[in-house]
């Protein structure tokens, strides 16, 4: 663990206040990170010869019960030749919209992780490919389910949910991109093609 | 290229900086036209939707297949159909509450889940088990793997078309699972863990059925192995198909047999030991090429070597006859059902350790394990309350199936089932 401890010392060497805070919890080196350096700091923890975090293991978010408590997003780094492990937390501010640089550009492997946050928490990943729902459906209204906000059986019964249901159009079953390519080949219904058109389900480039 | 093509040569749905959707260009290109020149068959574009309910994709995976002829131009996966909020869930369970939860997401080795939240959870306390324990949960994970990735090899080889091997993993599958009926009373629910220790020690005698796979089980590894390794039709459908470079799988994070077949050699159990995996004597297999064929050896490989550690463990475990499962705390471990009828004291623990469940110091614990599919973690923050604030699954294969798009450009549709194979995916799991 002494190779994580040395990471984190480094870390505030070099970035002096982005590093917000030094932490151990049972064995796990933890570095508490600025939003607006997060990226510059994951990117040359993976970078820099000394570090190398070549891996990626997790990312994710921890919302807590106290609601004063900021966000936090997770990685979970590991540096494969090394042997090392650390975590990286960025502490997201509730009162702002939430919002963090992607990763996506250092690790794919932060592709679906980065796609799970930002459904389950609501978390903007500026800079991420293709950030949309991947859990939940894509016409979600209720919210983002792993916030402590939102309630353990959700925000609508069970019969407002199959009223939904059953009065969504066909089209909300598919994902843009789907019906952006049924549009080149000519297959969309008429009907649902006029409510494209109006705008009712994004627009069809 | 026809205007349609060039409509197609499309991008993928999301926002740009003040909430309007914008399509943003895909990098699939290069690899389609490079497949294109191979296989030209003209500008006809066909969507093809697999699942969710197709055989072949394992579960209720849903792939969006667009195809040029045959080739494959993109794969979209579609995830979700399973989603039931297990880590919601958690959050309003005590820690041995959430063993239950963790038998149906993996659902493929219920054991080796049990036994990582029980050492996350473990961790998260500093609760030391004892040898007896720990020998039992080597057992546990190891039957995991090996039920597991003999259920990949079957599925993985009806869909190229080999039945024979289905039969043969099935039925010795049959025999693990008989003996975990007989360990845990159930063959799916096993919820054998608890914290601190085990629902239950082993039944007297139990361990000679389990010596007994052990020494017929390699004759039906080399029937496989006799049958599909030097196979010119699996070797046809196999070698090549699905590569991904060591650079490549460790930046897509890639874990498990997935990893390991592309030559990186890193196992959990060597690396970062748990339950005293650095005390047994076995190798771990790493590929080479990253493509289905050396994850089909490596995961053959593994199950041979699992043998092996099974068959130290119960050696052990011989010697550690009538030796406590469970650590000496009340706080912990719910006392005997007999003691808590009678006992005062005990019933006292009995009850607060039911309602109030076990408390867990402020902090939080990340604990990974090698299961079968690749590197389960259970990431856990407490605020010194019995109740988790976070619980969180590191899900192997979801974020192994994830660079499937990427393993699948330029590939043909059939091949898109095997490779869809080869990631060896268990929808529980991936849903959560």
């Amino acid at each position: 663990m002494s190779g994580a401890r040395a990471s984190a010392d480094a870390l505030a060497a070099r970035f002096g206040p982005a590093v917000l805070r030094r932490g151990e919890s049972c064995g796990d080196t933890i570095v508490w990170v600025d939003r607006d350096r997060a990226h510059e700091v994951l990117a040359w923890l993976r970078d820099d010869p000394e570090q190398r975090f070549d891996y990626l293991t997790d990312l994710t978010a921890v919302d807590y019960r106290d609601p004063e408590q900021p966000l936090e997003v997770v990685y979970q780094l590991r540096a494969l030749a090394r042997r090392v492990d650390l975590r990286v937390k960025v502490p997201l501010d509730k009162a702002e919209p939430l919002s963090v640089p992607s990763v996506y550009d250092l690790w794919k492997g932060a592709d679906w992780l980065e796609r799970e946050v930002y459904d389950l928490f609501g978390v903007d990943f500026p800079g991420h490919p293709d950030l949309r729902r991947i859990l939940m459906w894509e016409t979600y209204r209720e919210g983002h389910p792993l916030r402590k906000d939102f309630p353990l059986r959700g925000h609508y019964s069970r019969s407002e949910q199959t009223r939904q249901a059953l009065a969504a159009n066909p089209e909300a079953h598919y994902s843009l991109e789907e019906l952006s390519i049924a549009e080149a080949f000519d297959d969309l219904p008429a009907d649902v093609r006029e409510r494209l058109q109006r705008g009712e389900r994004g627009a069809v480039p | 290229m026809s205007p349609r093509t060039v409509e197609l040569e499309l991008a993928t749905p999301g926002l740009d900086a003040q909430g309007r959707p914008v399509r943003v260009p895909l990098g699939v290109r290069r690899a389609y036209e490079a497949a294109r020149d191979v296989m030209a068959t003209g500008e006809e574009h066909m969507l093809v939707n697999i699942g969710p309910q197709h055989p072949a994709t394992h579960g209720v995976l849903r792939l969006v297949v667009e195809l040029d002829g045959e080739v494959v131009r993109r794969v979209i996966p579609h995830v979700g159909y399973l989603h039931s909020g297990f880590e919601k869930l958690g959050e309003y369970r005590h820690y041995n509450q959430i063993i239950p939860l963790t038998d149906r997401t993996d659902y493929l080795s219920p054991m080796a889940n049990n036994v990582c939240l029980a050492m996350a959870a473990e961790k998260l306390m500093g609760i030391t088990i004892t040898e007896r324990c720990t020998v039992l949960r080597v057992i546990a994970c190891e039957m995991s793997r090996i039920i597991s990735h003999l259920v990949w090899l079957g599925t993985t080889g009806i869909d190229l078309g080999a039945f024979t091997p289905f039969l043969w993993s099935f039925n010795e599958r049959e025999r693990v699972y008989n003996l975990q009926e007989a360990w845990t009373g159930a063959r799916l629910t096993t919820s054998l863990t608890r914290v601190g220790g085990m629902m239950a020690d082993v039944p007297e005698g139990w361990e000679d059925g389990l010596r007994d796979f052990c020494r017929t089980f390699p004759a039906t590894l080399r029937e496989v192995d006799a049958m599909l390794t030097r196979n010119a039709i699996w070797c046809g459908r196999t070698q090549g198909v699905g590569a991904i470079s060591a650079e490549e799988a460790i930046n897509y994070s890639l874990s498990g047999p997935m990893l390991r077949a592309s030559g990186v050699d890193y196992d959990v159990r060597k690396d970062r030991p748990y339950l005293d995996y650095e005390t047994y004597d076995f190798d771990v297999p790493v590929g080479e090429h990253g493509d289905i064929y050396d994850r089909y050896l490596v995961r053959l490989e593994e199950m041979a070597q699992s043998v092996r550690i099974l068959e130290q463990a119960l050696d052990r475990l011989a010697g550690l006859k009538g030796a406590p499962i469970n650590v000496d705390d009340p706080r912990v471990i719910l006392p005997a059902k007999r003691r808590a009828m009678s006992d005062m004291e005990a019933m006292i623990f009995h009850f607060k350790q039911v309602m109030d469940g076990v408390p867990a110091p402020p902090g939080e614990a990340y604990l990974g394990i090698e299961n079968p599919k690749g590197e389960l973690g259970y990431y856990f923050v407490s605020d010194g309350t019995a109740k988790p604030v976070r619980w969180r699954i590191r899900p192997p294969s979801f974020i192994n199936l994830a660079c499937l798009p990427k393993l699948c450009e330029g590939v043909l549709l059939s091949d898109v089932i095997a490779i869809n194979a080869s990631v060896d995916i268990v929808m529980g799991e991936i849903d959560r």
